[in-house]
């Protein structure tokens, strides 16, 4: 009985995304896309992606992070590294690119298990403060750093191209705060997509299996979860790290939908931190769909809202309040389910009348 | 045979000497008490032998298996599992969920079975809700198996408890207070389920208790903490026509 319940949420969930899927399909079918909204189709994957996976660590968990955008950053670079590298190896694109989203997700996994391995130690604003201080620091460290290749391998310095010391067949990969330029914009849609679709299975499944559980203990209350010989911190690191693997690939896909890929802190600064943990918050905690849904209708409005200029972020900012209220306002939330009560009671009478 | 043999414990916190030299030992299948005053060392006893803290000397043997100084999910897993004075369930999960969780280590399949959701992790999960609806069904909250845990009412969530813990599989069960708060309908009720958790999972359990109508009518020995100090200890009615063991409790 229960597990359907379940399973009817979770397929709620991925039809959510095939709608979004359709929508698209259909606006792009009669015409009506214009290049401002196709400008923001991969975004919207993105940041669904940024936010499911935060909400994995932020409501599954139960631990404030404030540094996504910097595991986020780490799958970026790795990814739009290895997609240069191997520019000359593996021709193809696609190829080149789904590898690239492999290697960005195992980067940012690994990081998020250094991290987290010190990090989780520590719990709320504690945590919070570090984590914050990881996403500024990796955006730094690029910030400074100069990789160059030429016929005798890797060069690698902290100060500038030149003392990078290449021979004339030298090319120089990554440039410092140029970041990284020339990566194929190989991110669309449809793989951004099937990428969120692949995000929501491995947070969804995992939530509700085995390990899922244990996690959700840990954050209900710790101390009871180790008294029945729960293991707390393996189960912490990974859900962090999950978390921080699927932040990469969303970093992958980002430094595929850009030609010029910069560490600045648009890109990756604590303002980005901040904004899919708004996502996340005003979705709900532990709530997969609404953060979904929040990230993406969070993202477009801004952008959609262009033409309204100055009353941009005030509608933005109309549409936040309202959101909250109607995610966690008590009196929202009974409104919503009378009716929802409703609804059931009509369909369960026309059933009857049938 | 002694399925808990406690010698010499002590800790103390600072200046302050919270369990000094306490000894105790608790047969299989024995329903024992443990009481005392308020900041007599009681619960801080339940946190040494469940290894949230350290002893400062002394140890602690389980069914034959030295145990001092053990991390709390090793002892678990040797066999001792808990309730707590101020009940700490898993609040956002539901009923059932809460007693799967402690099945947790007794069915298992890896993470990534669980996310590719492959045949494994069917057969298991199936294994697991029967077993703890097997649990729910004797705590008699089969019928709440969806709610919340936090939405059940106080004397359910205790009950909740003491499956939950049941659900580790113990060999020796500790519950802290365990009629705390309860109208003298529900500590009845409570101590009927205790008897049958005795009898019917062969039990040995090691109960906190200020309810002396619970004590004396479950419990076969007591042993009585003062100031840390094992005061006395025997069989429960010589226990508590004990003139000191008064004396504690209400002055002189």
């Amino acid at each position: 009985m229960k597990k359907n319940k379940v399973l009817v949420q979770d397929l709620i969930t991925y039809a959510v995304v095939f709608l979004l899927w359709g929508l698209v399909g259909i606006l792009e079918a009669t015409g009506q896309m214009t290049s401002l909204l196709r400008g923001l189709l991969v975004p919207l994957c993105i940041y669904a992606i940024l936010a499911v996976s935060l909400n994995l660590t932020v409501g599954i968990l139960g631990e404030l992070s404030l540094g996504h955008a910097g595991f986020m950053c780490v799958g970026a670079f790795v990814g739009a590294f290895f997609t240069k590298c191997m520019e000359n190896t593996i021709p193809s694109v696609g190829v080149r690119f789904f590898l690239a989203l492999l290697l960005g997700a195992l980067v940012a996994g690994i990081f998020g298990i250094l991290i987290g391995i010190p990090v989780l130690r520590l719990k709320g604003d504690y945590l919070a403060i570090v984590t914050l201080a990881f996403g500024e620091i990796i955006k730094n460290l690029i910030n400074v750093m100069y990789v160059g290749r030429d016929s005798s391998g890797f060069h690698f310095s902290i100060k500038d191209t030149t003392s990078l010391g290449m021979d004339e067949t030298g090319v120089v990969l990554i440039k410092g705060a140029q970041g990284i330029t020339g990566t194929p914009r190989a991110a669309t849609f449809t793989i951004g997509m099937l990428l969120l679709l692949l995000t929501l299975f491995i947070v969804l499944n995992l939530m509700h299996s085995r390990t899922g559980r244990a996690i959700m203990a840990i954050r209900d209350n710790r101390i009871a979860a180790e008294s029945i010989g729960i293991h707390v911190t393996k189960y912490k690191l990974m859900a962090f790290s999950i978390s921080a693997a699927l932040a990469g690939v969303a970093g992958v896909m980002y430094a595929h939908s850009l030609s010029t890929l910069a560490a600045t802190s648009n890109n990756f600064g604590y303002n980005k931190s901040i904004t899919i943990l708004v996502f996340v918050v005003l979705g709900g905690l532990g709530n997969i769909r609404g953060s979904m849904i929040a990230a993406v209708i969070l993202t477009a409005l801004p952008e959609l809202l262009r033409g309204l200029n100055d009353y941009r972020m005030l509608i933005y900012a109309i549409v936040l309040i309202a959101m909250m209220l109607f995610n966690s306002s008590p009196k929202a939330i009974e409104l919503r389910s009378v009716v929802m009560e409703k609804i059931k009671g009509k369909k369960s009478a026309a059933k009857e009348a049938a | 045979m002694a399925m808990l043999e406690v010698k010499n414990l002590s800790i103390s916190f600072g200046g302050l000497k919270a369990v000094d030299n306490f000894s105790v030992t608790i047969d299989k299948g024995q329903l024992y008490g443990l009481i005392g005053p308020n900041g007599a060392g009681k619960t801080t006893v339940f946190n040494l032998l469940t290894g949230v803290y350290k002893p400062d000397s002394g140890s602690i043997v389980l069914d034959g298996l030295n145990i001092t100084g053990k991390k709390t999910i090793e002892i678990n897993q040797d066999g001792i599992a808990r309730t707590f004075q101020n009940i700490r369930l898993f609040k956002e999960l539901s009923v059932l969920d809460n007693v799967k969780v402690g099945l947790h280590n007794h069915h298992s399949y890896s993470t990534i079975e669980g996310i590719l959701r492959l045949p494994r992790y069917f057969k298991v999960e199936k294994e697991m809700n029967e077993k703890a609806m097997e649990l729910l069904k004797v705590f008699d909250l089969d019928q709440e198996f969806d709610y919340k845990a936090s939405n059940l009412p106080y004397g359910k969530q205790r009950k909740l408890e003491i499956a939950r813990a049941l659900a580790t599989e113990p060999k020796l069960l500790l519950l802290d207070e365990p009629a705390a708060g309860m109208n003298p309908n529900e500590t009845a009720e409570l101590m009927e389920t205790i008897r049958f958790v005795r009898d019917n999972f062969d039990m040995t359990i090691l109960l906190i208790e200020h309810d002396m109508k619970l004590v004396s009518g479950i419990c076969e020995r007591l042993t009585v903490l003062n100031f840390g100090q094992v005061l006395t200890q025997g069989e429960t009615t010589k226990v508590l026509n004990d003139k000191r063991v008064i004396t504690a409790y209400l002055g002189e």
